[in-house]
């Protein structure tokens, strides 16, 4: 599968597949989509309407959507029931500094397995792949071990530097759209003299922008959500991100549901935002996850 | 290894660097040191004409990730192994004990429930949301004008994840006034307790996974798309009715995808951690009805401070998914179709550079 048959999906009007549907088959799929659809948006716009209701509009509110008191002041309050913006700088702190690292250490090593013919090359891609399947739980006890040995427990370093040595997933991704494009690119290049690192430097990192945005969306979408790590390793306001904000704000709060859903909105806002930004990227990249 | 670190954190303090900065830089003069051995050794192998100059630079550019496997995967991975033999909780020096940590295990009713309950989670949403993205995909992949805004719909929710994912949901299944039970209501029905009854708090848990399958979706969608024409034309000519091209051509077609996506999808509803923390407070829900594998092993290690137990269970965990894996990946020779062992592919898996 290739990256144009992925943007091709969100993009075209119909892909490929079978033949033009008859009627009765397309209003039958219409008609499930259109419920379905209510179903799983119903949720997310319920949330909204809560975020700004006031605690008895809620309980008047029930299931319905309408009526909506319009509290925005549920936002400042919510936010200002812990260290907003500390939070907020910690949060993004730990998300852009391993997207960018992640971008650039990735392609790095993506483009040697592509590229750059070498004994051993096969098997190391192997154990790459093969590091996939290892869940990040089985290292967590020793991982915390070795970042309290090097005394950096409340800090962000435990999430960020391990970034700065490319993902397992990211370099398989990089590999394969590297793989695609002409191998005459190297040869040239090599003929004229040119060393592996300005080959990777100025003609395949300059030509790597899809993958560059695909990798850097869904690394932001995991990182600013990252719980697990953020649990173990921020212990003190100083260093805690927005997840954990949003995990301990019942003890804060109470049951201000309104409360915990404005700030809940608040929250996911950079992933919506960023979605609607990058929409054709991300369906690619994600599409491309699922390379046969 | 914290010698080492503290007395470069002496150096640096007397060199008036920050406290801040110290745990870093000590950090990376390590990593330099060690890049440092591994790039010498390089310059001296192709010196000495052992590999070539284009052997050297793979490695160089592989050395990140080697470094990084070996400092934060493969030598932690040891190192828990060698602590699983082990009685330590982080203060007092660790005392081997041999396969006590096992033997606890085998007989610990607490991980008998954790792994009930991961493993039902695993087995019951993996299989249902594989059913429900590819026939929203294949629902999806009619010719229909402003269909994608349906696509970008079913996959909003997928943006809600983690902590937010959560929290919603603890609201939507509130007894008292969630979603759930007011829907219920208008049909005269009274819901149940949900999240805090036993019984219904893990279906309540597959029910929220099931939201955000719009990501899944999207893979099949594009797997869809990529099914070639010719092959259902083929087999119209041939007078296969729907359902006969849908079982004999689309299924198998995509079943590569398919694949890739049950694996993945095991692994991580075996790491199910976030929803189990936030919907109890980190308790484990009634009756312990939440209590994931993962949760049980950061309970031990992080709450108890048994980092030998926790260890233990780690490699338990460890062996569980590779088994789970390999019983998977076995499986597959019966259901996928790689075309012609696609010939295509292996062309490419050759090195053209």
């Amino acid at each position: 599968m290739s990256m144009s048959a992925s943007t091709r999906a969100l993009t075209a009007k119909g892909g490929g597949g079978p033949r033009r549907e008859p009627l009765g088959t397309r209003i039958l799929a219409l008609t499930l989509l259109v419920v379905g659809s209510i179903g799983f948006v119903y949720p997310f716009l319920w949330m909204i309407a809560t975020a700004l209701r006031t605690p008895e509009g809620v309980s008047h509110g029930g299931v319905s959507l309408w009526p909506i008191q319009w509290q925005w002041s549920n936002f400042a309050d919510g936010l200002g029931s812990f260290p907003f913006w500390a939070y907020l700088r910690n949060s993004l702190l730990s998300t852009l500094v391993p997207v960018a690292a992640v971008v650039f250490s990735s392609s790095l090593v993506g483009f040697a397995f592509a590229r750059i013919r070498a004994r051993g090359s096969g098997v190391l891609f192997a154990i790459v792949l093969s590091t996939l399947l290892l869940p990040q739980e089985v290292t967590i006890v020793p991982q915390f071990i070795l970042f309290k040995d090097l005394d950096m427990i409340d800090t962000l370093w435990p999430i960020i530097v391990p970034t700065f040595f490319g993902s397992a997933f990211f370099i398989f991704l990089y590999r394969q759209f590297y793989l695609r494009l002409p191998a005459a690119l190297t040869d040239a290049a090599l003929i004229d003299g040119a060393g592996w690192f300005r080959i990777w430097f100025s003609i395949y990192l300059p030509l790597s922008r899809p993958i560059i945005i695909a990798t850097a969306v869904l690394q932001f979408m995991s990182y600013w959500n990252n719980f697990f790590q953020a649990a173990i390793y921020l212990t003190t306001d100083r260093w805690k991100t927005l997840p954990l904000a949003l995990a301990g704000f019942q003890s804060v709060n109470g049951t201000n549901t309104p409360l915990l859903m404005a700030t809940a909105l608040v929250v996911t806002l950079p992933c919506v935002l960023l979605f609607f930004i990058a929409q054709r990227h991300i369906i690619g990249g994600i599409s491309f996850t699922g390379s046969k | 290894m914290s010698d080492i670190v503290q007395s470069l954190e002496g150096v640096l303090e007397r060199l008036h660097i920050d406290v801040g900065l110290r745990p870093i830089l000590s950090f990376v003069i390590l990593l330099a040191a060690v890049f440092a051995v591994v790039y010498a050794a390089l310059w001296g192998a192709v010196r000495a004409r052992w590999i070539t100059r284009n052997t050297a630079a793979f490695w160089v550019f592989v050395s990140p990730w080697i470094v990084g496997f070996l400092v934060f995967t493969g030598g932690p991975m040891v190192y828990s192994l060698v602590l699983s033999f082990t009685d330590w909780n982080l203060i007092d020096p660790a005392k081997f004990v041999g396969i006590a940590n096992y033997r606890e295990a085998f007989s610990d009713p607490d991980l008998g429930q954790a792994l009930k309950v991961t493993l039902t989670y695993a087995v019951v949403s993996v299989p249902l949301q594989t059913v429900l993205s590819l026939a929203v995909a294949l629902l999806m992949n009619i010719k229909v004008r402003g269909i994608h805004v349906f696509r970008t719909i079913w996959y909003l929710p997928s943006l809600v994840t983690g902590v937010a994912q959560a929290v919603l949901f603890i609201w939507v299944f509130n007894p008292g006034y969630g979603l759930a039970n007011g829907l219920l209501r208008v049909f005269g029905i009274e819901g149940p307790k949900w999240l805090f009854d036993a019984h219904w708090a893990l279906p309540t848990v597959i029910i929220m996974s099931l939201w955000t399958v719009g990501g899944n979706m999207i893979i099949y969608l594009a797997g869809l798309q990529d099914i070639s024409k010719e092959l259902y034309e083929a087999a119209e000519i041939d007078g296969a009715n729907r359902w006969r091209s849908l079982w004999n051509i689309t299924i198998p077609q995509v079943s590569p995808v398919i694949f890739f996506n049950v694996v993945t999808g095991l692994i991580y509803a075996m790491q199910t951690f976030t929803q189990g923390y936030v919907v109890t407070h980190n308790g484990g829900g009634p009756a312990d009805s939440l209590l994931f594998y993962v949760l049980y092993l950061y309970n031990n290690a992080f709450s108890f401070f048994r980092m030998g137990y926790a260890s233990a269970l780690a490699w338990i965990f460890f062996i569980m998914i590779m088994v789970l894996t390999a019983v998977v990946f076995r499986g597959s020779a019966f259901w996928v179709y790689y075309e012609s062992q696609r010939p295509k592919e292996r062309r490419r898996r050759v090195h053209v550079g």
